[in-house]
């Protein structure tokens, strides 16, 4: 009695065809994964009917606009102890900690795309000398859990400055291992507790983690946190994501 | 002169609820129902308790169309919340019904009710118990709201979430508050349909009430007489 009437709407599935075909073009139905993905997919267009979903991510997208104007550049968010960081950090990712496929960190390199002005792709080692920045800070899933983690790594504006990026352009976008997708905002990029991590607690990343590389950023949900990073594009064009495209909200401020 | 005095005794006074806190009424009916039914879907993502809400009663098959449901309700419920509290001082109406409550009267109401000796004549009087009832679940619409504030953005609003203690607190203040506010609809709701005249003035605005005595001119004879 407290769930709006949501008839059981078969075209749903219709409708997102094109979706699913797509992801299957580009490889993803191949794992046991994807088929994770798949039957959330399918599984949202029949449990919800199309206008009311249509009706909430239309407000979903004004919420993402609201965001963008109380986001504070240079506020800084709380950070911790070191003696209070959570070892190992906490796993969370659309599979489970078994199936995460290991990436090989020496034949591994960061690829660079759009506008950026040197897109020479990065080796692991390259990174590596890079200068690095710790922040201890505070985890929170949408899920509702949080831990405190502590990262290390290139800064992000420092990086993207280094390479030439337009920093003037609307989007960083972030490509990872199985196709996985995961944008943020220029103004998140440039934060100063935004970081391309390469270690947690002082020690490189783990595999389930991200290694070699993965975004951290004080500001966004966990889920915008992209891991196992494999090219980063400087863009003004807006993609839907790995997690918008299922509905969760893009911008993910915190 | 003479016209004075026959507008002043014809009943020219408002309804009890005027049409607009009707409208308010209602719409903050179904966005507490849109934000608990969501909220509940997202607290069973990581439960705090040992348990977990049924499917049957929460709004979203996924956690997405949860979060989805919660972050659309809250702009009805906050603007108009704000919209409610902005007209019940304004207009005087939570002066007039809600104060004073002294401790004599809290008592008296007690008691009545535990003789069930309650009256439900007059409903333009609330008792004791029904103005701490009505005053405190505004105060806990207030405290959901800043809570929800804080787990929302913890980081943009750091100095409000502070306030709280850590991430967790925070969620477990929002959801004391849902459970006080879900008690509060429990006996609301029972107290109307046992008293249906009550749930129908807030359809059809219930009696006229006079302007200048808000304690009614329907139930109260010896105020009528000059």
């Amino acid at each position: 009695m407290f769930r709006p009437t949501k008839p059981i709407d078969q075209s749903g599935l219709t409708e997102h065809r094109a979706l699913v075909e797509a992801i299957n073009r580009r490889g993803v139905l191949r794992g046991a994964v994807s088929l994770g993905a798949l039957t959330m997919l399918t599984g949202c267009d029949v449990s919800e009917n199309d206008s009311v979903q249509q009706a909430l991510r239309t407000v979903s997208a004004w919420n993402d606009r609201v965001q963008e104007a109380i986001f504070r550049p240079h506020h800084l968010a709380p950070t911790y102890r070191a003696s209070q960081v959570a070892k190992p950090p906490r796993f969370n990712a659309h599979f489970s900690i078994d199936e995460v496929k290991p990436i090989d960190g020496v034949s591994w390199q960061l690829e660079l795309a759009g506008r950026i002005a040197d897109k020479r792709s990065w080796t692991a080692q390259q990174l590596y000398q890079l200068p690095e920045q710790e922040i201890i800070i505070r985890h929170v899933c949408v899920e509702g859990w949080d831990y405190i983690g502590q990262w290390s790594g290139p800064n992000l504006r420092a990086f993207l400055e280094r390479v030439g990026a337009d920093l003037t352009a609307k989007y960083i976008y972030f490509i990872c291992n199985d196709d996985f997708t995961e944008s943020i905002d220029m103004a998140t990029a440039l934060h100063p507790q935004t970081i391309l991590a390469t270690k947690y607690a002082g020690d490189r990343l783990a595999d389930p983690f991200g290694y070699p590389l993965r975004l951290r950023t004080s500001t966004k949900l966990g889920y915008k946190n992209a891991k196992w990073i494999k090219a980063i594009e400087v863009t003004n064009d807006y993609r839907e994501t790995f997690w918008s495209k299922q509905g969760f909200n893009w911008f993910a401020g915190i | 002169m003479s016209t004075a005095t026959i507008e002043s005794s014809a009943p020219t006074g408002h309804r009890l609820h005027p049409v607009a806190l009707r409208i308010m009424h209602w719409i903050n009916a179904v966005a507490i129902f849109i934000m608990i039914g969501s909220g509940w879907k997202i607290y069973n993502d990581d439960a705090i308790f040992g348990f977990h809400f049924p499917d049957a009663v929460v709004i979203g098959k996924w956690a997405q169309y949860g979060l989805q449901w919660h972050f659309f309700g809250m702009w009805i419920f906050v603007l108009n919340g704000l919209a409610y509290l902005s007209y019940g001082i304004a207009s005087g109406r939570f002066r007039q019904k809600l104060f004073p409550i002294s401790l004599g009267e809290i008592l008296a109401t007690v008691g009545d009710a535990l003789r069930l000796r309650l009256s439900h004549d007059n409903l333009t009087h609330y008792n004791a118990v029904q103005k701490i009832l009505y005053l405190g679940v505004m105060l806990i619409g207030v405290l959901i709201v800043i809570s929800g504030l804080a787990l929302w953005k913890p980081v943009q609003f750091s100095e409000l979430a502070d306030l709280f203690g850590d991430f967790q607190t925070i969620r477990l203040v929002h959801f004391l508050c849902m459970s006080a506010i879900v008690a509060f609809i429990v006996v609301h709701v029972s107290l109307a349909l046992l008293v249906p005249k009550s749930l129908l003035a807030m359809v059809t605005g219930g009696p006229t009430v006079d302007e200048a005595k808000p304690r009614s001119t329907v139930a109260s004879p010896i105020e009528a007489t000059p």
